[in-house]
């Protein structure tokens, strides 16, 4: 093994030669549509298969070709102090990541290389999306080995190049969720995002549909056919199709929501290792990341309009190494509180206690918003009620009109009285508590040691009324309070920064 | 060196400050920050005149109707706000922090201390190196806040700051 540490070129590895088929599968997928879409639409397949296969074939064989090359020029290869991988054919590139520059070690299986047995390993170096360091595709055992090497590394256990590590030890459950809490979690996961993918999907492919979707008079045609039909049928027989057309979308959405939930969410656990949080997910693309605890710098807890009703709230961590893909850090999808409270100590963090003094955000801050959203809204409905009748609308149609812009003021104010009320904020000892929003609240947990800057601002307004906006820089992620009484504000400010000054960023983030 | 830099700096703006408190009065930013500012603006506001001469000279519109308002708002943008938003700014360099407040209509506040400081920049561009000042930018690790910027500064003035704070920024070990 020494000899091997003397002769680096000896221990340069490739990935496995079945990633570069699964590459070439990959990329055949993402230029298949295109592909066939040009079939289609040039009228080419009404030539016969002459002139079908051969350009499938070409394409084919250069997915194939162009996967294989770079495959070959693909190296990667652990050293005592960093990995380093070299790519590419024409422009190289070699790149060198320190061990203790990486955050995150995650392997990933998308479908088409786990029907191959492969799985792609990620390591984040908070780089951010595009610059993360990939070896992709390699067997399930060597991406193992290769996790649990850096991580040793990265700790300082020198093992000899080439070595694989032991597997992971013992690791207890935090939180897991069964088929039954996926299901119920789903129903809440409502959601009609497949119209708006059907709606895109008909315009892309407009050309295949057997009508012209975005001429009016056949749309016309078409539904005036039935509704007329419809209308000799009477008031009943409308009401109950209505009936039956939003059954049909609840159950839609329903059933996107809850097959949207059990795809990414199925199997899902939350484990403590000695090396952080290792959370596994996913039916068809499984996914496992491991977290390490003292990257996390926020806690975020969440819950739903609806969900809140029956006490299910969600929890998510705000971490040093954050993709900008949302949901990427959600620890707690769905549970009770009583089931998230040990993991938020897990997490070093704590939930508000009882006593915790709660402060209000100002009540002029308040006064202010509601005005702001209500007096547009007033003027409109004053235009709106002086130039109507002038205009020749109808008096009914006006009268909604003017209703309808009451109503929303309304809104606006029982929303300002309902934050007025319920947000607030706190600090402790080691936390700062913020709790804001309306239909979904939504509490924030920062530490206060792990805050990066503090900022005070105020617009006019908030300088003539004595409230500011207190931002709190978090790596990862962001904090804000508005509304805080200016004087309050200095004082967050004040006790925060003595908590920083005493610790430095890079000592609390050491491994 | 970067401890006598640090001396340097306290000495030459007099500023004792062990903490940044929020009643301290805050050190001002060098004058010179008041033309650039000026010449700045100037660079600006040019194509506005320049169109408005234009529109004047083609004789379309009544004589000065548009020629004026311009011309006063441009005189009010070139004189006026850049002495007030000089003395909107200022700064506070304590023992472990930076203490940063801007703004004329939208007032802000900052406060960054020197343990969460990534790395540190100090910029010059061609107005200000005219002038002979710099902008000093501190990076931290926060999404909100990820560059703290405080133009104005003499520019030796900023690379003496620049050696204070990272004398105090313990850096992690490559």
């Amino acid at each position: 093994m020494t000899d091997a540490a003397a002769v680096p070129a000896e221990d340069w590895r490739r990935t496995s030669p079945l990633s570069f088929v699964v590459t070439a599968v990959m990329s055949l997928r993402q230029a298949g549509l295109g592909v066939l879409a040009g079939i289609f639409g040039t009228g080419l397949w009404q030539e016969g298969w002459r002139y079908v296969v051969p350009p499938l074939l070409i394409m084919l064989g250069l997915s194939a070709f162009f996967s294989w090359l770079a495959w070959r020029h693909f190296r990667y290869r652990l050293s005592d102090s960093d990995i380093r991988v070299e790519r590419g054919l024409l422009s190289r590139t070699a790149r060198s990541v320190p061990y203790e520059r990486i955050q995150d070690v995650a392997l990933e299986q998308s479908l088409i290389p786990r029907l191959f047995g492969m799985t792609e390993v990620k390591f984040e170096t908070g780089a951010g999306g595009k610059d993360e360091v990939r070896i992709r595709y390699v067997t399930p055992a060597e991406a193992e080995a290769l996790r649990e090497t850096v991580r040793a590394r990265k700790s300082g256990v020198a093992l000899p190049s080439g070595e694989t590590a032991p597997a992971e030890e013992s690791a207890h459950s935090l939180f897991a969720m069964n088929l039954r809490r996926l299901a119920t979690f789903g129903l809440f996961e409502f959601s009609l995002v497949v119209f708006a993918v059907l709606g895109g999907a008909a315009q892309q492919f407009d050309f295949l549909l057997p009508f012209d979707l975005w001429n009016y008079r056949a749309w016309v045609d078409l539904i005036a056919g039935p509704g007329h039909r419809l209308q000799e049928l009477g008031m009943m027989a409308q009401a109950i199709g209505a009936a039956f057309a939003l059954l049909v979308l609840g159950l839609l959405g329903l059933l996107t929501g809850l097959g949207r939930t059990v795809l990414r969410d199925y199997g899902f656990r939350l484990e403590d290792t000695a090396k952080g949080l290792r959370r596994r997910r996913g039916l068809l693309n499984r996914s496992d990341t491991v977290m390490p605890v003292h990257r996390v710098q926020a806690l975020k807890l969440t819950t739903g309009v609806f969900r809140r009703l029956w006490g299910w709230h969600g929890l998510s961590v705000v971490s040093l190494a954050t993709d900008a893909k949302s949901g990427n850090h959600t620890i707690v999808p769905f549970a009770q509180m009583d089931e998230i409270g040990p993991v938020v100590d897990a997490t070093g963090f704590a939930l508000p206690g009882t006593h915790e003094a709660w402060q209000r955000s100002s009540a002029k801050h308040r006064v202010d918003q509601a005005l702001l959203s209500a007096i547009p809204l007033g003027l409109a409905a004053a235009f709106v009620a002086f130039t109507g009748p002038r205009l020749g609308v109808p008096p009914a149609t006006l009268a909604l009109g003017i209703a309808g812009m009451a109503a929303a003021a309304l809104l606006v104010l029982l929303r300002e009285n309902f934050r007025w009320k319920h947000d607030r904020h706190a600090l402790d000892a080691r936390h700062l508590f913020s709790r804001h929003g309306w239909l979904a609240p939504r509490l924030d947990i920062a530490s206060r040691v792990k805050l990066q800057s503090v900022e005070i601002t105020q617009g006019p307004l908030a300088r003539r009324r004595g409230y500011a906006t207190l931002h709190l820089g978090v790596a990862g992620g962001s904090l804000a309070m508005a509304g805080v009484p200016l004087a309050e504000a200095r004082a967050i400010r004040a006790a925060v920064l003595d908590s920083i000054s005493g610790v430095d960023f890079s000592r609390l983030n050491a491994a | 060196m970067t401890e006598s830099a640090g001396a340097q700096v306290a000495v030459e703006h007099s500023v004792v400050a062990t903490d940044a408190g929020d009643g301290d009065p805050l050190t001002p930013l060098h004058p010179n920050y008041v033309k650039a500012v000026r010449l700045r603006t100037i660079v600006l506001t040019l194509p506005f005149v320049a169109g408005a001469l234009i529109l004047e000279s083609s004789g379309q519109l009544p004589r000065g109707a548009f020629l004026i308002p311009v011309l006063l708002v441009a005189l009010f943008l070139i004189v006026r706000v850049p002495l007030r938003r000089y003395h909107a700014r200022g700064y506070q360099l304590g023992a472990d922090r930076l203490r940063v407040v801007r703004g004329l209509i939208f007032n802000s506040d900052t406060v960054v201390p020197f343990g969460r400081v990534q790395h540190i920049d100090v910029h010059q561009g061609p107005i200000e190196r005219a002038y002979g000042l710099g902008t000093l930018v501190l990076h931290t690790a926060g999404n909100h806040n990820a560059s703290v910027a405080l133009p104005g500064l003499a520019h030796d003035h900023a690379l003496a700051m620049r050696e204070a704070i990272r004398a105090h920024v313990k850096r992690e070990t490559l």
